[in-house]
């Protein structure tokens, strides 16, 4: 699926796949960083490695990348299996968290620098260093040294002299997050077209959510050293497979109460306040047992119009105006930090704070996750 | 409206006009002069916070140095102790093959007079020995001669012309006549020689108005007399000033038969080396108040008649000195980079609580007196020393083949170095510190081998670490004196240890000057190389 994803463009796909089998890794002998990790990266796929910082999703990329040995398991990198390789006999493009552009050097010095180790010509190096500055549109900045760009022409730099050598991996390490809000936002799509254009595999580490879910083909959510959940961006907002992804990825009201009754991948709850309600079976235990109920704040409506599958008194604490929403916390069902996005149409009356109001949300939108016996 | 506004324009037109120059503030004063006036205050605060010790460095290290400087240049001490001389030098060809004329050892007699009087004629002595080697006992054998000259001839003749001569109205006379002193020149500064003198002799009791001077006075008198004109003789026996033609009368006509007192005969008498003309150059060369002489002397060389030479291959010293201090000093500085480099590598990549550690190691030498570590080096080093023991008895050498790793250029080199490296040591860590790993690790993900890593991205980013370590250890190294003192023989000595000599055993502080500055002068034209080649903006020190 998502490998049909990074299809749609015309260039034919020459990534490369990546294989963790296994893969543990402990720094000090006691604790385990890395919890038994398996991936498998389709050739041509962008894989975001997206979680908190301690996660162990950077400690993956330097396995990968060979600057850490896996403690036990293997990475395999187009079938064959690296972790005695070198770093530098891997041959992959790496950008780093602060760029690493070498300060003695030009900027076309930097990107003739992997181009002069493989004892390419110098006019062929030329050719090529032109054409990587080009295709990040700075072919008029070879000459200047790093500190006289900007940083977001820096990472451009980066990102171009970790391409220029067409490796068939490229990985980046949080490589946007020294830049303002503006210029990421930029870079994401630009790196997101090189990616696009030249068809390599990608392996974006990150903790910024949204820049996982606009880049990636498919994001591997971490915590505590284990892959939380693998799946597209779409799937991984909609229906997150347990409360850590459901809570880390956007906004997320949580809702905990008793299993009632199942059927099929629907379910009745009782909450904690013994409202009752319907919600989306993901991944629930028995009947009788608890789940967290979670529930986007997007998805609940003020005052429904139309007819709902469930109907909740809320009452109003905070309001707070936000330009293209109003955002307002309510308290409902137990739940005193419940948020609710009121899109800003200029029709809808401002809620007043502690007014009590309806509201409503279809059962579909409710994930009933978690299973605790 | 309208009208107010241009009515502003034009003002603030013809303030530009007026200034000149720049923006001007609302008040129409230039903005660079209202700026200056509000920072001059804060100029004023730092300047008054740093005024303590730059009081404080001023007088007690520019000013000395600048004193010390000068001195070796400065030779006011032959004009001053024997001023009558050196000017009758002048008028004397050093290059005619022919001692002075009377006239200069009249002079010297009356000179070396007062200065034996006040013992000062030693200082002289040994002064002008440094250039003319045994020319001090020349001046103090006379000295002890110089009351038992002859002198009373040209005094006796003038008496016995006019009987005047012998009593102080017949001076007060000559020294209020309008032709004093302008022709008589050796006659005043000999006057003045005289009552020195009798101040020294008899006292403040003396009074020099009641007393007629001694028979060089009358001497230097014939002297001056005796080269005037004819015409200017005429003129004062003449004169319409009475008395002093009364004096003069009869004096141009007797002066031909004067007797002299041929101090030049008596000289020669006293001691042979007045009539060396070698001598007499020297004391002619060495007159001038400012005098390149200690710089020749620095670099080897001398002034001889025939121009600057060098000095005789044997009597060759400095040139030399400072060719080994400059070597020695490269030896140390690139020992310590080779010895520093890996520390500090050590240190910068190391966590933090082992590079604590290793950086306390590294400042321990200084927690200790250094004379305490250089003495360490010698109990370690010498023939008998632990390390010969520890070899001999490993059985690298043999009992007959211990090493001598002391009082030589090796003893130098390793005590030095082992003095100066954290000097080379932290510089580098400094630097190394900032050098992200990540470059490294971008290097190889590049392809790069650890050996290609480390020379093209690693270590020209530590340049600057090594320049400011290196240029921080020649400095140092280049004027050290106490290590090299203790340990470095006579092979091993640097250019400071011969300054420290002149300074304190030889007392020739004009060489030890001009050694002094010739090394200032290399040291700043090493800085300048420096910031040439390198730019000083590029060293960092942390």
């Amino acid at each position: 699926m998502s490998s049909a994803t990074s299809a749609k463009s015309s260039t034919p796909i020459r990534g490369a796949a990546v294989r963790f089998e296994h893969v543990q890794k402990s720094y000090d002998g006691e604790v385990l960083v890395v919890k038994d990790l398996n991936l498998d990266i389709a050739p041509g796929e962008f894989v975001t490695m997206l979680g908190p910082s301690g996660s162990g999703k950077t400690t993956c990329l330097m396995m990968l990348a060979g600057f850490e040995p896996a403690t036990h398991g293997e990475i395999f990198l187009n079938d064959k299996p690296i972790n005695n390789v070198p770093p530098r006999k891997r041959g992959i493009g790496m950008v780093f968290q602060n760029y690493a552009l070498f300060p003695h050097m030009s900027v076309a010095e930097n990107l003739a620098f992997p181009l002069e180790i493989r004892k390419m010509g110098k006019s062929e190096r030329d050719a090529k260093v032109k054409r990587a500055l080009d295709m990040v549109e700075l072919g008029a900045f070879g000459n200047r040294r790093p500190a006289q760009l900007s940083g977001g022409q820096q990472q451009r730099v980066a990102v171009a002299r970790a391409l220029v050598f067409d490796p068939d991996l490229v990985l980046m390490d949080e490589p946007l997050g020294a830049l303002d809000k503006q210029l990421r936002e930029q870079m994401q799509y630009e790196i997101k077209h090189i990616h696009e254009s030249l068809g390599v595999s990608v392996v974006y580490v990150t903790h910024d959510q949204t820049e996982a879910l606009t880049m990636s083909d498919r994001v591997a959510v971490f915590e505590d050293g284990v892959i939380q959940q693998l799946s597209s961006p779409d799937a991984l907002y909609e229906s997150p497979q347990n409360s850590f992804v459901a809570q880390f990825i956007g906004e997320n009201n949580k809702l905990s109460g008793k299993i009632t009754a199942i059927n099929n991948d629907r379910c009745s709850m009782t909450l904690d306040d013994g409202t009752q309600v319907e919600s989306h079976a993901v991944n629930i235990g028995e009947v009788g047992s608890r789940s967290t109920l979670s529930l986007r704040p997007e998805r609940v409506e003020l005052e429904p119009t139309e007819k709902r599958d469930n109907l909740v008194n809320g009452v109003v604490k905070e309001v707070l105006y936000l330009g293209d929403h109003l955002r307002i916390v309510m308290s409902v069902a137990g739940n005193d930090e419940f948020i609710v996005k009121l899109p800003n149409g200029g029709r809808a009356a401002t809620p007043v704070e502690g007014q009590s109001y309806t509201l409503g949300w279809s059962a579909e939108d409710a994930k009933a996750l978690d299973p605790v016996s | 409206m309208t009208a107010s506004t241009t009515l502003d324009s034009v003002d603030s037109e013809s303030h530009d006009q007026a200034a000149g120059q720049g923006p001007l503030t609302k008040d129409g004063i230039p903005l660079k002069r209202s700026l200056a006036r509000a920072l001059r205050r804060e100029k004023l605060r730092a300047l008054l916070l740093i005024a303590p010790l730059l009081a404080f460095v001023l007088v007690s290290f520019i000013f000395p140095i600048g004193d010390m400087l000068y001195r070796s240049v400065e030779n006011s001490i032959v004009e001053k102790t024997i001023p009558g001389t050196v000017r009758a030098l002048n008028d004397w060809d050093s290059e005619s093959g022919e001692l002075p004329s009377e006239r200069v050892f009249a002079a010297l007699a009356d000179d070396m007079m007062l200065a034996q009087e006040i013992k000062i004629h030693t200082r002289l002595g040994s002064r002008i020995n440094y250039d003319q080697p045994g020319i001090s006992s020349v001046f103090r054998k006379s000295g002890r001669q110089i009351k038992k000259l002859e002198r009373e001839a040209a005094m006796n003749a003038f008496i016995g012309l006019n009987a005047d001569w012998n009593t102080p109205e017949a001076w007060a006379t000559l020294t209020a006549s309008e032709q004093w002193p302008a022709q008589f020149r050796y006659t005043a500064i000999s006057l003045d020689n005289w009552k020195a003198w009798l101040a020294s002799e008899e006292g403040d009791d003396a009074d020099p108005a009641a007393l007629v001077p001694h028979g060089f006075t009358y001497a230097t008198l014939y002297h001056d007399l005796s080269n005037m004109s004819a015409s200017d003789l005429s003129a004062l026996a003449t004169s319409s000033d009475a008395p002093v033609a009364a004096l003069f009368a009869g004096v141009p006509d007797a002066l031909a038969s004067f007797p002299s007192d041929d101090f030049k005969g008596q000289f020669a008498a006293i001691e042979k080396g007045w009539t060396e003309i070698d001598n007499w150059q020297a004391i002619k060369r060495l007159s001038p108040p400012i005098i390149d002489s200690y710089f020749l002397a620095a670099v080897d060389s001398e002034r001889t008649d025939v121009g600057v030479e060098k000095k005789p291959e044997n009597e060759r010293l400095y040139l030399g000195l400072f060719l080994r201090t400059i070597f020695l000093s490269m030896v140390i500085t690139t020992s310590c980079i080779l010895l520093g480099y890996p520390i500090a590598y050590l240190l910068a990549t190391l966590s933090v609580r082992s590079s604590n550690l290793i950086l306390i190691l590294v400042l321990l030498p200084f927690w200790t007196s250094l004379l305490v570590r250089t003495s360490a080096w010698k109990v370690l080093l010498q023939q008998q020393g632990v390390i010969n023991d520890l070899l001999v008895w490993v059985g690298f050498i043999s009992e007959a083949g211990r090493l001598v790793m002391i009082n030589n250029m090796t003893g130098t080199i390793i005590a030095m170095t082992h003095i100066l490296l954290p000097f080379m040591i932290l510089p580098l860590y400094s630097v190394m510190k900032t050098i992200s790993p990540t470059y490294m690790r971008a290097a190889k993900s590049m392809g790069a081998s650890d050996t290609l890593a480390f020379w093209r991205i690693y270590f020209p980013n530590t340049v600057a670490g090594i320049g400011a370590g290196s240029i921080l250890v020649f400095i140092l190294s280049i004027g050290y004196y106490i290590t090299p003192e203790l340990v470095g023989g006579t092979k091993g000595v640097f250019i400071s240890n011969r300054i420290a000599y002149h300074i304190s055993s030889s007392l020739n502080w004009g060489l030890a000057a001009a050694l002094g500055s010739i090394l200032l002068v290399l040291v700043l034209a090493l800085y300048w190389t420096y910031d040439r080649i390198v730019g000083i903006d590029n060293v960092k020190l942390g």
